[in-house]
Order: C-alpha cells, then structure tokens, then sequence
C-alpha cells in the first residue's frame, strides 16, 4: 500500500513522513520518528498517557490518524524543555515526587501545560477536573496536583 | 565479610531527606525507556492470538494459511513450547498459560503467536489461523465453582489438605488453616457474637503501562531479552527453562517499568517473545494491547468470605473465625493461604481459627497484586469488627486498640512478633483531628487496620568507585516508584559523602547476581541492606588503601564521614584523606576500589497500616464521593519520605479504586465484558481528595537502620475503612465489594423495604 505523505511541524521543527492511512499520529511518532515520550497506554482514548498538543488543542494522538497532522503543529514532551532548561512543570514534577514509575508523566505534562495555558491561576477543582482525562495508577494524584499548584503559582509570578 | 544486619540507633545526615530522584529528568522529558521505546534493527512485530472461550478443547489449529501470507516471518503454537519442565508442576502451569496446550482456561488464553514485518501483516495473520474448539461448560464464580456439580476444570487435582485424600477431582486444589486455641470454647465466652459474610469481585493491577518486550535468539544459542518487569532475574530463569537454555545465556534488561503492583511478576508474553524468535531468526517486539492486559495478564482474585467473631462486654474478643475462599484462575496458587494468614494478623487473639479454599475459575491466572490477597479479608474481618464494636456500644478505635497484636504476641499465623506498629497507628488515628472533624448530611466516616508480612530475599549488590571518587551503585532489584534515589541516600549515609557524588542504576543479568524480584515490600528493605554491607566492604578497602598511602598500620585507621582519620596521638600530624583523594591513588595501592555484597535479606519486619476515611453517600442514586482521606503507617525508618509518602497515597488510592468501583464483569458465556479502561474504571484525578499520610517509626531490629517495607500495606485498610465509611453514611451494612452505586441503592432500598 502505497503512503501518504505528510509534512507538519514538530515541536518547532518541520518533519516530512510517509505513513498508511490506518496509521495513528501515536503510532507514527513513536515508531516512525522515535519520539517515544508519548505513551501508549489503551490504544482508544482512556488514559491520556498520549497526549499531546495539536494545533492548541490537547488530543490523545492514539486517536489522531498520522494523515491528519498535514500542515499542522504538534508538541510534545520531546518539547517541552528549552534546550537543558526544564520548563516549570517539569522542575515541579520533579521536586514533588509528582511521579512513581513515570509512565503517566508526559501525558500528565503536556495535559498540564494545556490546562496552565488557558486557565493560569486554576484552583484545586480545576486542576482536578483538568487532568481528569489522564490516568495514573501509581501516586494518587495528590502530588500531581501539588506540582501543578506550585508551577502554576511559579508561572504566575515570571 | 562479616555483616552485622542489627539496627543501631544512628544519626542520619543523607537518610531521611528529600532529593530528586537520579532518574527524573529522564521521566520528564521523555527520555526514559520503557518496556515499548526500546527497537532493534531487523524486528518484527509479534502477536498473539487468543482463545474467545471461557473454556474449551483444542481439537485442531491450521496455521498453514497464515504461514503463507507475505511478510509472516514464524506461527507458533504449543508444540513450539514443548513441555522442558521435567515434572515441576508450577512451571508447567505457567508454560501452558503462555500458550494453551489442550484446552483453553479462559477467555484471552493463548493459542498461536505470529511474527511479520509489521503490525498490520500480523494482525491479518492472526485471522488466518484456523482453531477448532468442542467448548465445554465453563464456572467464572468462586463460589459455584465448589459446589459438586460445578464443570471441572482440570481433571487431575484433588483437594490438598483434607484429612483424608478425596476421591474426586474438584476445582478446589487446596485447604490450609492457620490459628490456635480453641475457637469453640471461646465464642462459647462471649456475651456479643457478630457473622457475617462477605464477596470481593476480580480486579487488575491496572499499571498504566502494558506488558512489552523485545526478544533476540540468535542461532548460536545466546539470547537477549529487553523487558518490563519487576524481576528481571526471574523472568531469565523461567524463560530459559520454558525454552530449554541455560540461564547465563539468556541476558535480560529490565527496562524502565510503567507499573507493576505484583502483576509484572509472571512471564506470559517473553517466552512466547523467545520462540517467535527463536523461529524467525530475527529479534521480535512483542507488546499487548490493553484489551489483553485486561483479559490476559494477572488481575487478583475474587473471594468470598465467612467471618464470625465474639468479645466479652469489656470489649475483649474472646474468639475469631473465618472461612476464606478465593479465586485462582485455572492454576493452583497459594491465594487464599495467604489471606488465610493475614486475615486476623491485627489483632491479639487467645482462640483463632482460618481455613482458606483455593478455587480454580475459568478466569485468568490470578496473580499478585500488592499485598496479595490481604485486602479482601481485611475488608471482611475488619468490617466485622466494626460491627462487634457498634454492637458493644463501644468506639471502633478503642475496641481495636483494646485487642491490638504487641510485641510478644503469638500472632494468628504462627510466629511471635517483635516491636510492630498496629497498637502506635491506633493511637496516632485516635489522636488524628481527621477523626474528630465534622460531618456533614449523608456522610460518614470509617477505619479499619492492615497488616501485610514484607518479604526480604536474595539480593546483590555492587558499589564501584571511580578514580574520580564518583560511586556507582548497581542493584539488581527493579526501580518501581523511587528505589535508586532511597538506595543512594543509603550508600552517601554509610559512605558519608554528599547524594550527588553516587549513580545508583539498574544492573542486567549479565551484570550482577542473582536477585528476587521486587516484590513484597522488599526492594528498598533488602537492596538498602545489601548497599550498606556492600558500602562497609568498600570502606574497609578505603581504609588499608589509606593506610598504605600513610604507611601506618590499618588499624589505626577510622572512616568517618567519608574521610579516613588515622587515629591515635602519634598520627596526629596526618590530617584527613577524602575517599576522592583515596581514589585518585588507586592505581598505584592496588587497583579499582569496590565493595559487593550478597545476603539474603531476612527479618522484613512485618507492617501495620490504619487508614480512616470519609465517604458521602447520595441515598438517592447510591453514588459516592470520597471527602477526606488519612493514611497512618509505620515505615521502620523512611529513607526517603516523600517516596514513602508516595506508597502510602498511591496504595490508597488503589484501595478505593477496587472498594467503590473496579470488578471484572463476565458475562454468561464466560467472556470479560469490560476489557477497557471505559469500562473498567479506575480512579481519575477528579475522583479523589488529597490524600494525607502520617508516618511512623518504629525500627525494625534486622535492618541497620530499623527500614521495613512500605509499598503494599497501604492497600489493605482501604476496602474495610471504605466499607465502614460507607456502612455509616448508608445506615446499612455493605458487605460486597465494590461498593458501585446499584449494589449501594440495592442495599438501601433492602434496608428501607425491610
Ligand atoms: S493511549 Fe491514547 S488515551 Fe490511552
Ligand atoms: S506514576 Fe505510574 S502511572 Fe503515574
């Protein structure tokens, strides 16, 4: 079967691929470009652990196909850090213990920095209901929550 | 080489602090690999096909015509894993559950794997397999499937542990009974007497990450295997007798791991990884599909309990008693045994008794899942303490603490216990304000207590020091959720050099000897006690080197806080040496400087948690709403505290995942009706409250520094404290679990109609 050609930009950098019609935008980053940040954890949109941002919006890319990114702009957690200067989320992730196994954490970062984008001061409620779309079965959530409190503040203050 | 294991008060500089993990930034910028980021050049994509019948002979399986199919590279089947398991019936369970032999045990049992050039040739493979099966009648329910009449799965077990050897087969492979006293005697003294009984449904591990592996054969009988695991040494051992090879052949990296809880303590893709192979001649990637995780890999069991318990007026129990039965999957196991243990293990008993049944189901193989087993009987023993205190008019917490297990107790399973933390955490939940706070309409509050053994085990360590005086620390227990942060605090404790001087990383089995799995709480326990004998070792090499470079008598020299001090009035001239300046001369005193240990790690020191909890109760749907959460658990010692914070959360939250929502649904024919994160729910951010943790404590005598496990008693009070809480708020006793709103409503419309 022949591929389709697709050229989008990629955290900031312009990336041209061939993938098949059926192929997701998960599967073509992970496997066709390397970017193995994003996770898969269900394949049909319940964990969020593939997250990403397109086009200012929060997807699971498990449910993007790879044609579908023709022309647009993607970022993921490859993209996150400026060169070896973590973004504050990152920073706070890390300082809260915001992860146990780390599986969730990009889904969790990206998900974050969407909510911090369009709501900079949210409360506990809004953090919550946020990230309600991404799964971790390891921390509880309480110091996800907690990191996200403290980076946004941080944020705030910058 | 001689290792003092005892703890000794000592002053903590690393241990006890709260520094960023060595492995973090990786975590979070996406760097970290995980069982399905690794690739190697030249894979396929394996696949597994899987029975959709609870329960089935295999008559026939044509694979000719997927063997045909451009770009399938190998199809196999049982006959490509033929039984190497010379008679050792635990591994022949585990070989026939990775691809069914004669008959398929449930729905999702492998019958035929395929490698192709990619995902979609396999999957097209898959359906070009033809399977003939006679399906046979099948049981899914623990309790149906004792009764005489129940289809039989497996024809050759007879109830173990009966006095006498039955004469058929059943699907209960074994009794156990623990206790002492005399039960009869002792509800005969009691004033009060509470029975009742009790189910749990089926739950998963649920870790985030799917099972993944990337398996390489090559033809000159070596072998690579790239794993998520939580015991990479174990997974090399039973491959390599699954497959016929020796072990030292088989390399096996354990990745970055997304999750575990127990349920990545069993092989059931890498040895089916390792014949695809094996066949193909090219390295093969094998990852399951959530859908599979679900259907496939290990979830716990369901049980059903009985318990009758009595106390005098005082509040004394004067006897405790309980029936125990527990789903296994297909396969014996020791499920149940080990609920039988833990079921009364809170408390100081004079009359006891627990009989556990193994059951055989037409579901998964059950597998661990933190604190294997202890949770449901906590939730039936704890529920029915509950009970027995409202009963004697007296405060749940007081009664418990009334009859908690001390040292010097005999405790319900056999052994004596040393210094323990139940009679601590009643009291610091007592005193907790959590306690005393305010509820509101149609709220109410419950606790409950938990108790799980911790394991020790085999354990390896090596401790390398740099010539740069840089330390690298490998440990051969798998990382689940901080270990080589807190196994590097340990070895800057002992070493006395700062946390940023030492790399604490994950060695392969080629690498390192022969260590357990990280299972049983024992990871940071046993790993931390191998670091400090390994750490001593070195410091003993550390000290003569020092001696040499003064040229004075070894004895002479003292390490402290990572400096040798010649010790004595006629050094008194010699100054400090720093182990950087120590290794920078290690050439010329006699080479690279290290120190190994290996131990087998005894005295985990067993673990006592008390939790209390808020629910809120909508009395008209029957949903509920978790308000505020109280860990309280005793730790021995927390190496690093906000890891230790982190289990106690993340066990809870668990915990009210499978009291108020998580089962497996089957539906008549057998299948697994919600193989999904959709369906089978798990708990979101939006569904909980922070979670507050209290730690104590209180030193365990066989580790250095008084550690115990942590990692799994946090998921054993949630379901009874739920249940109380719940109980309270619905003015009706609950006593299935979970607690969905139907099953809530069913019981409240019960209560009012009654
Ligand atoms: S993998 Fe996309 S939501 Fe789970
Ligand atoms: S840290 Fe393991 S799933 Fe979130």
């Amino acid at each position: 079967m022949a591929g389709i050609a697709v050229s989008t930009t990629i955290n900031g950098d312009n990336i041209e691929y061939l993938c098949q019609p059926d192929e997701t935008l998960l599967d073509v980053l992970r496997d066709r470009l390397g970017l193995t940040g994003a996770k898969e954890g269900c394949g049909t949109g319940d964990c969020g652990a593939c997250s990403i941002i397109l086009d200012n919006r929060l997807v699971c890319s498990c449910l993007v196909l790879g044609a579908e990114a023709e022309g647009r702009r993607i970022e993921t957690v490859e993209g996150m850090a400026h060169g070896d200067q973590l973004h504050t989320l990152q920073q706070k992730f890390l300082e809260h213990a915001a992860l146990q196994c780390g599986i969730c954490t990009p889904g969790f970062l990206i998900a974050a920095k969407d909510l911090l984008a369009k709501n900079p001061d949210p409360t506990e409620e809004e953090i919550r209901f946020g990230l309600a779309g991404n799964l971790c079965r390891c921390t509880g959530y309480d110091k996800i929550v907690r990191a996200v409190q403290d980076a946004a503040h941080v944020m705030k203050g910058a | 080489m001689n290792f003092d294991p005892r703890f000794s008060g000592r002053k903590f500089a690393s241990v006890g602090t709260r520094p960023i993990r060595p492995d973090g930034v990786d975590k979070v910028t996406g760097r970290a690999r995980y069982g399905a980021d690794f690739n190697m050049a030249g894979q396929l994509v394996g696949r597994v096909l899987r029975s959709p019948h609870a329960h089935a002979k295999i008559l026939k399986i044509d694979t000719s015509k997927a063997e045909k199919l451009a770009g399938v590279k190998a199809v196999i089947t049982a006959k490509d894993l033929p039984d190497l398991t010379g008679g050792d019936a635990a591994m022949y369970d585990i070989l026939d559950n990775c691809m069914a032999r004669t008959k398929a045990l449930y729905d999702g049992h492998a019958v035929a794997a395929v490698a192709a050039i990619d995902a979609r040739t396999a999957r097209q493979a898959l359906k070009l397999i033809e399977v003939e099966y006679e399906i046979l009648p099948h049981v899914t329910d623990v309790d149906e499937a004792m009764q005489h009449h129940a289809p039989l799965i497996n024809d050759t077990i007879f109830t173990e542990g009966l006095e006498e050897k039955p004469v058929k087969p059943s699907n209960v492979t074994k009794r156990s009974q623990f206790g002492h006293g005399d039960v009869h005697q002792g509800f005969g003294h009691a004033d009060f007497i509470v029975e009742r009984s009790f189910k749990t449904e089926q739950t998963h591990q649920g870790y985030i990450e799917p099972h993944a592996c990337v398996a390489s054969v090559s033809s000159d009988g070596t072998a690579e295997l790239w794993v998520c695991t939580q015991g990479h040494f174990v997974y090399r051992q039973h491959c390599a007798q699954l497959l016929g090879m020796e072990a030292s052949k088989l390399r096996v990296t354990s990745s970055e791991i997304g999750g575990g809880f127990g349920g990545k303590t069993h092989v059931w893709a890498e040895p089916v990884a390792l014949a695809l192979s094996r066949k193909a001649g090219r390295p093969v990637k094998l990852v399951m599909t959530r859908d599979e995780v679900f259907r496939a890999s290990g979830p716990t069991s369901a049980t059903s309990i009985d318990v009758k318990i009595g106390a005098r007026k005082d509040g004394t129990i004067t006897a405790a008693e309980a029936t125990l039965r527990y789903s296994a999957g297909p396969y014996a196991g020791s499920w149940a045994e080990i609920g039988a243990m833990t079921a009364f293990a809170c408390y100081k008993l004079d009359n006891v008794k627990t009989v556990g049944y193994e059951v055989l189901v037409n579901r998964p193989k059950t597998a661990a899942y933190r604190a294997p087993s202890a949770p449901m009987a906590a939730f039936a023993v704890e529920s029915a303490v509950d009970e027995l205190a409202k009963e004697l008019g007296m405060d749940p917490v007081d009664f418990r603490i009334k009859n908690a297990a001390q040292e010097g107790t005999r405790s319900s399973y056999g052994p004596v216990y040393g210094p323990i933390g139940i009679g601590p955490t009643l009291e610091a939940v007592k005193n907790h304000p959590h306690m005393k706070a305010p509820l509101k309409k149609n709220q109410g509050r419950g606790m409950a207590c938990g108790f799980w053994f911790n394991f020790g085990g085999q354990t390896c360590v090596d401790l390398n020091i740099g010539m740069d005086g840089s330390v690298s620390l490998a440990v051969g227990t798998v990382d689940v959720g901080g270990s080589r942060a807190s196994l590097s605090l340990v070895a800057a404790e002992e070493l006395g050099i700062d946390y940023a001087q030492l790399k604490a990383v994950v060695a392969d089995t080629s690498s390192l000897g022969y260590n357990d799995m990280t299972d049983g709480s024992r990871g940071t326990f046993s790993s931390s006690m191998a670091t400090i004998s390994a750490a001593r070792n070195a410091i003993k090499i550390l000290r003569e080197r020092a001696a040499q470079m003064w040229d004075i008598s070894v004895d002479d020299v003292v390490w402290e806080q990572g400096h040798a001090v010649a010790k004595g009035d006629k050094h008194g001239n010699l100054g400090k040496l720093s182990l950087k300046e120590i290794a920078a001369e290690s050439g010329k005193t006699g080479g690279p400087i290290a120190g190994h240990s290996e131990l087998v790690a005894d005295g985990a020191g067993v673990s006592f948690a008390t939790h209390i909890c808020d629910i809120e109760v909508d009395p008209e749907t029957g949903s509920t709403r978790v308000i505020r959460y109280t860990v309280v658990q005793d730790a021995g010692k927390a190496v690093h505290p906000t890891y230790v914070e982190g289990q106690y959360q993340g066990g809870a939250a668990q915990g009210i995942g499978w009291a108020l929502n998580e089962e497996y649904i089957y539906g008549k024919d057998g299948r697994l009706q919600n193989a999904g994160f959709l369906d089978y729910r798990i708990p979101v951010c939006s569904d909980l409250p922070m979670i507050d943790t209290q730690i104590l404590e209180i030193p365990n005598p066989n580790h250095p520094y008084g550690v115990r496990g942590v990692g799994e008693t946090s998921i054993v009070p949630p379901l009874a404290a739920i249940a109380n809480a719940v109980s309270n708020a619905a003015g009706v006793r609950m006593t299935h679990i979970p607690m969905s709103p139907p099953r809530i409503l069913a019981a409240i419309e019960a209560e009012r109609g009654g």
